[in-house]
């Protein structure tokens, strides 16, 4: 597919106040041929259909359960975000290509055939309107996992070149420089270099045997480079056999966001090679959610077999750290809230884990009246946070979060995901909030003991 | 041949048949596309009770979203626990499958039943009501939900014009509410009533992947 961009026409006539233009905006990537987009989103679509993609297409009763657990549809009350919705153009072609009533469907044009108009439409669903943080799923009567079907989905429409401006530059970046932020191996270097001497840390990358490999999310190599100082400090301080690779440091995989399976595999591959290049037993994803359903839970089924090492959140490393007894934190004095990474949590498996630790630092933990696997997402995961065009409604559905984080009256909130935490950034210059997000990784390398 | 004969007789067997090979068909076109078998390291291998688990939980919302879902759940649980008294422990269908099988089971006394059948027409309205009034569902449905809802409704209602107990054999309602049951089980593998098996399969699978990553259901 071409690379270039076709930007939206220049519209310099409309009325410029009151009236919200365009009402709805799409992206396309390359200059396919409506036919052929089509056809490439129809075939991105089939790929993917396998014995769970059907049942789970052929046991919605329509109940509208999903809705009440989707925070586009609870701020806004609009049913078009309706999760099982955003799904419809995926829904109607599998009845129609790959049901055990296909046929007929096809026969009796049952379920039209999706049409090119109805993916550009379908695209704000699937990628603004959609963090995949999978609450929906745990509202499903019928146990439907939605979430994976929209990353399903989104396969289609990168396949067809539809995919939202920013969050397709931004996955493109990634596989052609190694980071969608610019943090390539020679910026990663550097940084290191510097905040080795401003903190007076050593800071180690590219042993060439480590027992455990540490990575970033460049969100932290950029915006939070205090990420990468508390890490070195946790890991000296633990007297560990440990690295960072500049051949796989970047844990963030805007492939797996953006649904281009092939460089989601080059990007989780740049992690695996470096782990098994450095015979490591462990490696560490940092705090970045996508990160950890990306290696963690779909890493060995990129690289075809088991993977060869432990793959750990860095909140799992840290809580069993500290449950071993190695870990000793000095007490904070201070009541907390935790806000969960949707990937980590419930869609991870590891909600405990940030929990244990932040107990290790003996603070009160105010939980949010929504919490742990049922915690609302902070509405900038799935890539949502790099799209312009969702600002204005990522901004409306943090208010939830605001809402819930400031009736615990806690002193701070605490996550351990850097793109929850530039969403909360963001969030809080938008609303002009009173809270900072703040990192569970820095707490912990400011309470480690003498 | 009578429509009671034709009811009691060729239709129930081509319905039953229609049945069975709709569901076997709907199965078989699932997991005919089969899966890749998942390679990354499980917390736990209690895939099988971790289906059962998810099974169970989704019988009830979680208390976040009670709120929210509190008039369809309870008014599910409604029509369906009506529908399903109203089917199996009504004297007269427990004799109708002696007849047919030879099994039967102690009956529930008609008050009860009639209770039951007032609770689920009722039930079915609600849902009825709703789905033709809430945006989100009305959004959401096509043929195939008031379809199912008629066909849902309708031995509801040909049960009831058979009351008193003097009309229970007069042959013309009668054979009307055997035909409107076999429409219903003629209809299942096919639309959405076909929930009634597909739930274990969908609750299964997301069940198995949840104990793989160690979540709770």
């Amino acid at each position: 597919m071409s690379t270039e961009i076709n930007e939206h026409p220049l519209d310099t006539e409309s009325p410029r106040f009151s009236i919200k233009k365009p009402e709805v905006r799409f992206d396309k990537q390359g200059d396919l041929a409506d036919e052929e987009r089509l056809k490439r989103a129809l075939q991105g679509f089939v790929k993917d259909f396998s014995s769970t993609t059907a049942a789970y297409m052929e046991s919605c009763i329509h109940c509208g359960h999903c809705a009440e657990a989707c925070h586009f549809f609870k701020v806004t009350g609009d049913p078009k975000y309706t999760p099982i919705w955003k799904l419809e153009p995926f829904k109607q072609t599998y009845k129609r290509e790959a049901g055990p009533f296909a046929f007929a469907y096809r026969a009796f044009n049952l379920k039209p055939k999706v049409n090119v108009e109805e993916l550009e439409e379908w695209q704000h669903l699937l990628y603004d309107a959609c963090t995949v943080c999978g609450r929906c799923t745990m509202a499903c009567p019928m146990g439907i996992d939605i979430a994976t079907l929209v990353s399903q989905a989104r396969h289609g429409m990168f396949a067809a070149g539809l995919v939202p401006h920013e969050l397709w530059a931004v996955a493109e970046r990634a596989e052609r420089e190694g980071s969608p932020l610019g943090a390539t191996a020679k910026v990663l270097k550097e940084r290191i270099e510097w905040l080795a001497d401003d903190f007076d840390t050593e800071i180690e990358i590219d042993r060439p045997q480590a027992d455990i490999i540490c990575t970033l999310s460049s969100i932290e190599i950029m915006k939070y480079p205090q990420s990468i100082v508390a890490t070195a400090k946790i890991m000296n301080h633990l007297d560990l056999d440990w690295t960072f690779r500049s051949d796989g440091y970047e844990a963030t995989n805007f492939g797996l966001l953006s649904g281009n399976a092939a460089w989601q595999k080059d990007m989780s591959m740049k992690l695996i090679n470096a782990a098994i290049a450095a015979g490591a037993k462990t490696l560490i994803l940092p705090e970045c959610g996508h990160a950890y359903g990306a290696l963690r839970w779909q890493g060995a089924n990129l690289y075809g077999k088991p993977l060869p090492f432990e793959v750990l959140h860095i909140s799992e490393f840290l809580a069993q750290q500290v449950s071993s007894g190695k870990l000793k934190l000095k007490k904070m004095d201070k009541s907390v809230t935790f806000h969960d990474p949707c990937q980590v949590s419930r869609r991870g498996g590891a909600t405990a884990a940030p929990r244990a630790v932040l107990n290790a630092l003996g603070a009160d933990l105010r939980e949010t009246r929504d919490s742990g696997d049922l915690n609302y997402c902070c509405g900038g995961g799935g890539g949502v946070v790099t799209i312009h065009r969702a600002d204005e409604l990522r901004h409306a559905v943090f208010g939830i979060k605001m809402q819930q984080i400031d009736a615990t009256g806690a002193e701070l909130p605490v996550t351990s995901c850097s793109n929850c935490r530039q969403t909360f950034d963001d969030g809080q210059a938008h609303h002009k909030w009173d809270k900072t997000m703040a990192s569970l990784l820095e707490l912990v390398a400011d309470n480690l003991t003498d | 041949m009578e429509l009671l004969e034709f009811a009691r007789g060729p239709g129930l067997i081509i319905s039953v048949c229609i049945f069975a090979i709709g569901v076997v068909w709907r199965l078989l076109g699932i997991f005919k596309l089969g899966k890749k078998t998942d390679l990354s390291k499980p917390r736990s291998t209690a895939t099988i009770a971790g289906g059962l688990r998810m099974i169970l939980r989704k019988m009830w919302p979680h208390k976040e979203f009670l709120g929210d879902t509190a008039i369809a759940t309870f008014n599910g649980y409604l029509y369906h626990i009506g529908w399903f008294i109203a089917f199996l422990a009504f004297a007269p269908h427990i004799a109708f499958v002696e007849r047919e099988t030879g099994i039967s089971w102690p009956a529930l006394p008609n008050a009860v039943m009639y209770v039951a059948t007032a609770v689920a027409i009722l039930g079915l309205g609600v849902a009825l009501l709703r789905r033709l009034t809430d945006p989100v569902l009305k959004m959401l449905s096509n043929f195939d939900d008031y379809f199912s809802w008629v066909v849902t409704m309708l031995p509801l209602i040909t049960g009831m014009a058979l009351i008193p107990p003097e009309k229970y054999t007069e042959p013309v309602p009668l054979a009307l509410h055997l035909l409107s049951l076999e429409l219903l089980l003629v209809w299942m593998p096919f639309g959405k009533l076909s929930h009634a098996f597909l739930v274990f399969v969908s609750r299964g699978i997301t069940g198995a992947a949840f104990a793989r990553k160690g979540l709770r259901p």
